[in-house]
């Protein structure tokens, strides 16, 4: 339904005509790129939780973007089988994801309105249905934003994304700012709405608990690169890059108590200037001469299993 | 074994619009040399608050309103400012969730670390800058004597809270108080700080209080932890033991909570409702209204249940 | 509902500040005795017909003459036998005039280039930033000389002259308000949603973007006063039949070496209630909307 083929997205910072007239003078000033996203390939099928997982500056957020039409890739062809509307965005921060100013009424209301869904009329009782379903009361549909918990902005977040009738959901850390126990609820509200409505996700996390638990399948993402894709079960399992193996290692778990922390060396480098050929080579424990040099392909090892590392062969 | 920091009956209030709200209440716990004990609690548990008023950081609206805090046998809860300047820093240190609350941005990581120094100490300009690089060396930071002239905005996210903990440690405390530290940062980098930690503990005997939401962290890092709820310390024993078998409801809610307890694609167990504003908390268990075992003896305030070493608020506890 | 409303809420933290509450209640003040000016004045001082000259120059409290609906002038008289109180009047009734009516021209225009500087971004936003920090760098009394020599005099003009140096405070307020809201993800939101630029701009962006401008709008208000003032004073201002507080100062100045200081002096006092009552309600907008915004 959704598929991503060799998409890249470079921002650039040009030069104004001020840094411009400085480089001819002889200042070494020069354009930043940022590499965002760098050939990311992979697919999304009708009715799958296809979970995106990585750490920052490693474009997960990005490729939801491109996903939603809110960024247009540099190269390579973003795929999507419906109208831009039929795909909506759940954004990770309640604060900053409502307009302050319009009453939950209108956030929720405005934009079937506006596309012809719904008339004047009809729009109170769509927008009162939209709300029960994400399990708010309808009643509170005139408030404003401040007056809500952060649980339910999240909630109304969700009716606005619905209002338009989405057949796709991207979830850019939608649940990463909400407690523990409202998590849970919002959570299983994505998993009754996957059930009810048959919406297809691109949840965007870097919470790996929360990926296994949603998602069919895992992509994981390092420094703009995908570096591998699984089944959930088989990823957390029997995972093969050596980055995905690094995360599992370190991730927290309530059963491992007393730990002795034994963690993978090194920072995460700067978007603005990746490691040559392979980007986890300065931190990986089995690098080569050959990672420092080519980029490794990402190549199929196992039925519906793809990684990215010169180890595999 | 004596505790380096025992509190007792703690009590900080805000006075607000609404009234005065109770952000800890009667919060008490102890903490012997080289432990870590972990304070968990959601959005508006009141372990920030818990935190900053140990530190006798709390601004106006916000007085520590009855209690004690002694480090080591000093009292801190209404000591004069004198007195608390001279054991912030030096005997007990706090680190932030942000670490940009620590450190200045104008300022080189030399001026402020060397600055710290020299506040509780009379010694040289170039021992002081020693004393930094070896801090900065014990944090895991490569190169420290070059990365003492660079400024915050050259570090990355982890780096920069790595320095914000080794100023924390630049005069060897006895207590250190984490505030999140770790919270906003990456899994790897997060690795690499709780590493550390656990390290210093171990090698310097450095008391730990690590404020998280996160149990997961505590789980692998503390050895004893305190649930905290609406301001109370509902639930408090060692890791194992609370998390293995709690007694309080909410702690069992919030560990069925946690996507790891149920299985791939199940619904997760959630608590229903959502924490009470502490200006409308229900009168005696501020739990009631989310639990399912409440019934009318939690109109009352519940009695503290202490049992071999482990203490719970609950009129039915769970075990 | 409407208790918590954002409208209620900054009310109530308005009201905080008593400080603010009195300038408020002056403004207020002010404002009625402008408003109502023609009923309440005991005279119109623009009538030339109602004034005697044999009543020029006399001091406050003195016996009035048939002219007048009080039976003495208030605050004395000026150089043409005109009641102080009432050309004091229907001054505060023009300077809020001008200065309002330039305000909000000026407002609207520099508001919407902002935002849609902010919103198009590219070429356009470069090029309007230009033309604003020119604008700015000029003096804003320069400005207007050179305009009102160009334009020549009359109300209409001056109101233009005080728009152009206005519109780019608050463009460039705009601007920087309408940036940040960009970022955030309710614009977004309304991108995905399929929302027209022009509805974004006009129903999301400019609504959040408005609380610094309202400051900066009470501020420049005073400003606009204050300049008009200056420029009626220097002679270049509103035409002389029908004078703004600044030229009844401008009348009063070479009087008052001799000691007859009303003539001067209470134009200039009810100038400063004006643009301190102002300045006083600005501030604690200023306050109560700023942590609001960092919010």
């Amino acid at each position: 339904m959704l598929s991503f083929e060799n998409v890249s997205k470079r921002f650039v910072r040009r030069l104004d005509a001020i840094e411009r007239l400085a480089r001819r003078l002889g200042a070494g000033v020069s354009e930043h790129t940022v590499h965002a996203v760098d050939r990311v390939s992979f697919e999304v099928a009708k009715g799958e939780v296809v979970g995106l997982v990585g750490e920052s500056g490693c474009g997960k957020s990005t490729v939801g973007r491109l996903a939603c039409g809110l960024h247009e890739p540099t190269d390579g062809r973003v795929r999507f089988e419906g109208s831009k509307r039929a795909i909506q965005m759940i954004f990770q921060d309640p604060f900053a994801s409502l307009n302050p100013r319009m009453r939950v009424q209108e956030i929720v209301g405005e934009a079937p309105r506006v596309h012809g869904l719904v008339d004047a009329k009809g729009a109170d009782d769509y927008v009162a249905g939209l709300l029960r379903q994400v399990g708010l009361d309808p009643a509170m549909r005139s408030r404003y934003p401040h007056q809500f918990s952060g649980g339910q902005r999240a909630r109304i977040g969700i009716a606005r994304a619905l209002a338009v009738q989405p057949a796709f959901l991207v979830c850019d850390e939608a649940v990463a700012a909400l407690d523990v126990s409202i998590q849970a609820q919002v959570l299983n509200l994505f998993m009754d709405l996957r059930e009810r409505l048959g919406l297809t996700y691109l949840f965007i996390s870097h919470d790996l608990g929360v990926v296994r638990h949603l998602s069919d399948r895992v992509v994981v993402m390092y420094l703009g690169r995908v570096v591998e894709s699984a089944p959930a079960a088989e990823l957390y399992a029997t995972p093969n890059h050596p980055y995905t193996q690094a995360l599992l290692a370190e991730v927290p778990r309530l059963d491992r108590r007393g730990r002795d922390y034994a963690p993978i060396r090194g920072e995460i480098p700067s978007p603005l200037a990746p490691p040559p050929g392979c980007h986890f080579h300065p931190r990986c424990p089995h690098a080569t001469a050959r990672c420092r040099e080519a980029a490794p392909e990402l190549k199929q090892i196992a039925n519906g299993r793809l990684s990215a590392c010169h180890l595999n062969g | 074994m004596s505790a380096v920091l025992a509190v007792e009956g703690l009590v900080t209030e805000f006075s607000t619009r609404e009234g005065i709200l109770r952000a800890v209440d009667e919060v008490s716990f102890s903490l012997a040399k080289g432990e870590i004990l972990g304070l968990v609690g959601e959005s508006g548990s009141g372990k920030t608050v818990t935190g900053f008023s140990i530190l006798g950081l709390v601004d106006p609206p916000g007085l520590v309103a009855s209690g004690s805090v002694r480090l080591g046998g000093e009292e801190l809860v209404g000591a004069p400012e004198e007195q608390l300047r001279r054991v912030r820093g030096k005997r007990i240190a706090m680190i932030f969730q942000d670490p940009m609350m620590t450190l200045n941005p104008v300022l080189s990581i030399e001026t402020q670390m060397v600055e710290t120094v020299l506040a509780h100490e009379r010694v040289g300009k170039a021992a002081a800058r020693e004393r930094a690089i070896e801090a900065l060396g014990r944090v895991g930071i490569a190169s420290p004597a070059e990365r003492l002239s660079q400024y915050p905005h050259q570090f990355s996210g982890g780096m920069r809270q790595r320095v914000a903990i080794a100023i924390a440690l630049l005069h060897r405390p006895e207590v250190i108080v984490a505030d999140e530290p770790t919270t906003a940062l990456d899994v790897t980098v997060q690795g690499q700080i709780l590493f550390e930690m656990q390290r210093l503990a171990r090698e310097s005997g450095t008391a730990l209080v690590w404020i998280t939401h996160d149990l997961a962290v505590v789980a692998g890092l503390a050895d004893r932890v305190c649930v905290m709820y609406a301001g109370r310390i509902v639930e408090a024993g060692a890791v194992g033991q609370v998390l293995d078998a709690p007694m309080h409801p909410y702690t069992r809610g919030l560990l069925d909570s946690v996507p790891a307890a149920a299985a791939p694609g199940a619904r997760l167990h959630s608590i229903r409702g959502s924490t009470p504003s502490l200006a409308r908390l229900p009168a005696g268990c501020a739990f009631r209204e989310r639990c399912e075992k409440a019934d009318d003896a939690c109109a009352s305030q519940p009695p503290a249940n202490d049992r071999e070493g482990r203490r719970v608020r609950c009129h039915h506890p769970l075990c | 509902m409407n208790r918590d409303s954002p409208l209620a809420r900054f009310a109530r933290d308005f009201s905080e500040s008593r400080l603010a509450l009195a300038g408020l209640g002056l403004l207020a003040g002010v404002l009625l005795l402008a408003l109502f000016a023609p009923w309440i004045a005991p005279q119109n001082p623009y009538d030339l017909a109602k004034l005697d000259l044999l009543d020029a120059r006399l001091p406050p409290g003195s016996k009035a003459g048939p002219g007048l609906t009080l039976s003495m002038y208030a605050l004395g008289t000026d150089g043409q036998g005109r009641d102080m109180l009432s050309a004091i009047l229907y001054g505060l009734r023009v300077s809020l005039t001008v200065g309002v009516t330039s305000g909000v021209i000026a407002l609207t225009i520099g508001a919407l280039a902002g935002v849609l500087a902010a919103y198009l971004g590219g070429r356009f936003e470069q090029l309007l930033m230009r033309v604003v920090d020119i604008q700015l760098g000029f003096p804003a009394i320069l400005v207007a000389l050179i305009l009102i020599a160009v334009l020549g005099r009359g109300t209409d003009k001056v109101i233009v002259a005080l728009v152009t140096v206005q519109w780019a405070y608050y463009a460039r307020t705009a601007r920087s308000a309408a940036l940040v809201e960009r970022g955030k993800e309710y614009i977004e939101a309304a991108r995905g949603l399929g929302l027209s630029p022009a509805r974004i701009v006009l129903k999301h962006l400019l609504p959040n973007a408005l609380p610094p401008l309202i400051v900066v709008a009470t501020v420049q208000v005073a400003h606009a006063i204050a300049l008009e003032a200056t420029l009626s004073f220097l002679g270049l201002g509103l035409p002389t039949t029908e004078p703004s507080l600044g030229l009844l100062i401008a009348n009063g100045y070479e009087y008052l070496l001799s000691g007859k200081y009303w003539i001067s002096v209470y134009p200039g006092v009810a100038l400063l209630a004006t643009i301190l009552s102002i300045n006083l309600v600005g501030d604690q907008l200023r306050d109560v909307l700023n942590p609001r915004l960092a919010k």
